[in-house]
Formats: C-alpha cells, structure tokens, sequence
C-alpha cells in the first residue's frame, strides 16, 4: 500500500542531507511552507543551497534558517526587501553566496529540472547583468529567427519544501488561490517532495481534474493545523 | 508660455485611456498599479498578477484580506468571477510567451530605442533584486513606461543610452510622462503628445535629444 503520508514534520525531513539543494515554495505571505522551515532548522542539516523566490523577512521561516549560518548558497530573484535584514548582513559579510536570478528563468530553470530538459534559451535577461555566470563569464548566447537567446541551465533539487492545502496518501495535491505559487513546478524538480497540507482526504476525494500536482510528484505530505500559519486563508488577526 | 505637469492621477488616466477592451494586462509595483483605478467604464480588461492570477481585482475591504491571495507587491486583492490561478511557470509563460497585451513598469531610464534600466541603480555593494522585471519587460507584447520625465534633479531619465544596468534592449515601446507621452523607436523618440503649453523645442531641450512629431 501507497502512504505517503508522514506523521511529524521531523519524520518526512529525517533524509535531508548536509550539502542538499532545497527548493523552497512561497511567495510573499502566501505558501510559504513555515513549518517545514522550522522542521529542516531542527533536523540541522548544513552546507544547503536554498532556492527561494526571496531571501527571507524578519527574523522567522527562512530569515531564521539563514540565520543558522547553514546555508551556504540562496538562489532568488528577490532578495531586498524592507526586512531582509538577515540576508542583508550576512550577504554584505561575505558568508552566503547569492546567484540571483530573473523570476521567470528561476520557475523555467525548475521546470525544465523537473522535465528533463537539458538547458534551453530564454530570451529574458539577455544583454544584462545577469546574462553573466558567477565568475563573469558570459553566458552562451544564440540568435533564432532573429531573436537573442541566453542558455540557461535546470536547477534541480534534493529537496523540496513546499506548501499545498489538501493532499490524499497518494500524494496528490491541490492548493489555495496565489499560494500555488511555485509549489507545482518544486514539486517536478526534486528528488524529494514533502508537501504540507491543511487536509488530508480519502482517495478519491480530490476531483481528478482538479488535482493541480499529481502524486507521482511527491513523497511526503504532512497535515499542519490550519491556525498556525498566518497564510492558511485565514485572516492575519484571526 | 506656462505648462502644468500631469498629477500621479491624470498620468495614470492618460495610460489608462489606451488600453484596448479586452487586453490582458500586467501592471508593475509601484506607480503603474494605479493605472486600474483609471481603467475607462464599459471595457473588459484581465489583469495579469505574476504570482499566479488572472482576473485580478481591487484590494478587499478592510478586515476581509486572505494572505493566499495578494498581488505581485505582496498587498491583499480580490478576484474577479471568471478569474484564474495558476503557477509560476505558468505565469512567466504567459509573459515570455507573448500572451499578455501589454505590461506598465516604472523606469529610472529609457533609452531613445527602447532600452529599458530599471531593476538597479547599479550602485557598489547595494542587494541587488530583480524580480519579474526582466521577463515582464522583453515579454509583453508592447511593453510600456510610467514615470516622471526627470530626476529630482532635474536630470532627463530618457537617455541616449542607459547608464544604469539594463532590464532589457530595445524592448520599450512607449513612455508616458508627466510631461509628455513618447514612443521608442529604433531611428529614436517620436512624440505622441505633451501637456498643454509645452513648446516641442522646450520638451526636446528637457530630454537633450531630437523627438520627431
């Protein structure tokens, strides 16, 4: 029997490894997946390459893993923010690696993980700053019917944290109105999906021609309490 | 002869004013967001959210915001009935893809072919952001700018070339301006219009380059 439902936070992180990539659902108030966050601090793994749209606000969620010094690396498209504050230092003292990333190459670069594709040229970015690698180097550029393209390479994950609303033991997920977010294109880019949910249903439960990300997709789901996450549709003073 | 510059208001009004009935539209952080409150009665536009909304709608009354569904600058909307949710990749496609009509960003340069600058004033050791704004400008099908003409210090922000780093080349088709509307164009600036009592040579000596008509 297929049960991919775990039933602590600290069980379905309990493979994460020192030196895993993490990708990391989540945009602005919404999916942010806070108490696999506070579950991956606690489990303790080092040395993490985090992808993240931003670079964490406050002091809490991924503000607070940066904080453990055990992130080596953030690949994000935003990381300013009126309280990155903890990015900030340690980005301006030299001890987090920042590859920042136009938003769109950065879902692209996770779906194309997640599919299987090699590298594939976008048109974004090209001519700019961040047609450049870490060290300087121009990235490879092509021309196709009169258009100009830089070769952008997947991002694949070992991890991935994301935050669904219901899922089944199957693993098949649905999600809440914008905190879909990059929940379904982490989902496809790693080896390793937990996903946490608000509900878990019978099988059969979640319309099929609903499901937004099939199980096959991912590997753990937890049920969190709705009222702990300020984002759960719930309002923020409630 | 005397000239008064469009408030934040009637500029957004003069973008409004082209948006055609029936666009898919992205409006970006900032100045452009207003350009919804200014949208004319009778036409149906779809406004894009890059975090995975179509339909987009006004913010929802105080004490009724849902945290799971806020804009691109991380503020509480609505959304529209038939509006839909859908995710990143999704999202960027439909950017990069030429699917959206028409995209409003706000600038700290334009050059006169369309160069956009608007993601980094390029200054040593600030955190650096970019955003959607690389994709959104080189995406749209027409790409436009809201902004002030000049600095603060009076310095032209369209320019013969950017200074600041770039978002995009070439990729701006229209600046709308608190002192006059303006199209990019590979052979340079051609005027669409200017406030009232704002001579052309007047308007070509603020910006130091030549503007067909």
């Amino acid at each position: 029997m297929i049960n991919k439902t775990a039933r602590s936070v600290a069980e379905a992180l309990a493979g994460v490894r020192d030196g895993s990539t993490v990708l990391i659902g989540g945009f602005g108030t919404a999916g942010i997946p806070n108490e696999l966050i506070d579950g991956l601090i606690a489990q303790g793994a080092k040395d993490l390459t985090v992808v993240n749209n931003n670079a964490g606000n406050a002091d809490t969620g991924l503000a607070a893993l940066l904080k453990t010094g055990r992130v080596r690396k953030i690949i994000c498209s935003f990381p300013r923010q009126a309280d990155s504050y903890v990015f900030d230092e340690l980005y301006r003292a030299g001890k987090l690696e920042l590859e920042l990333v136009p938003q769109g190459n950065l879902a692209e670069r996770l779906r194309a993980a997640g599919a299987g594709i090699g590298a594939f040229f976008s048109p974004t970015g090209f001519g700019t700053e961040l047609a450049k690698h870490a060290d300087g180097s121009p990235k490879e550029t092509r021309e196709i019917n009169g258009r100009h393209y830089v070769l952008e390479m997947p991002i694949y994950g070992d991890v991935a944290l994301i935050k669904a609303e219901r899922g089944d033991r199957w693993g098949n997920l649905v999600y809440r109105k914008a905190a879909r977010n990059f929940g379904p294109v982490m989902a496809t880019a790693a080896k390793q999906t937990v996903a946490t949910v608000h509900e878990v249903v019978e099988l059969g439960a979640l319309d099929p021609e609903h499901i937004v990300t099939p199980g096959i997709f991912v590997h753990r789901i937890v049920k969190i309490d709705r009222v702990a996450t300020q984002a759960g549709g719930f309002k923020q003073a409630a | 002869m005397t000239y008064q510059k469009r408030s934040k208001d009637q500029l957004a009004a003069r973008v409004a004013r082209d948006i055609h009935d029936g666009a898919y539209v992205n409006l970006g952080i900032g100045m452009p967001t207003q350009v919804a409150n200014h949208l004319p009665e009778g036409i149906e536009v779809i406004l894009q959210s890059e975090n995975g909304i179509l339909g987009m709608g006004p913010a929802p009354a105080e004490g009724n915001e849902d945290f799971d569904l806020i804009n691109a600058g991380k503020q509480p909307v609505t959304l529209l009935k038939g509006g839909a949710y859908f995710h990143h990749a999704d999202s960027f496609a439909m950017m990069r893809g030429g699917h959206l009509d028409i995209c409003v960003l706000g600038a700290f340069q334009v050059s006169s072919t369309g160069d956009l600058a608007n993601w980094s004033t390029g200054e040593p050791g600030a955190i650096p952001a970019v955003g959607g704004a690389m994709d959104l400008a080189i995406g749209a099908r027409q790409t436009w700018v809201m902004m002030d003409l000049l600095t603060k210090k009076g310095e032209s922000k369209v320019v013969q070339a950017c200074s600041y780093p770039l978002t995009g080349i070439a990729c701006v088709k229209r600046i709308y301006s608190d002192l006059a509307t303006l199209e990019c164009t590979p052979q340079g600036l051609r005027l669409v219009d200017k406030v009232e009592g704002l001579a052309h040579d007047e308007l070509e000596k603020l910006v130091g380059l030549p503007i067909a008509v």
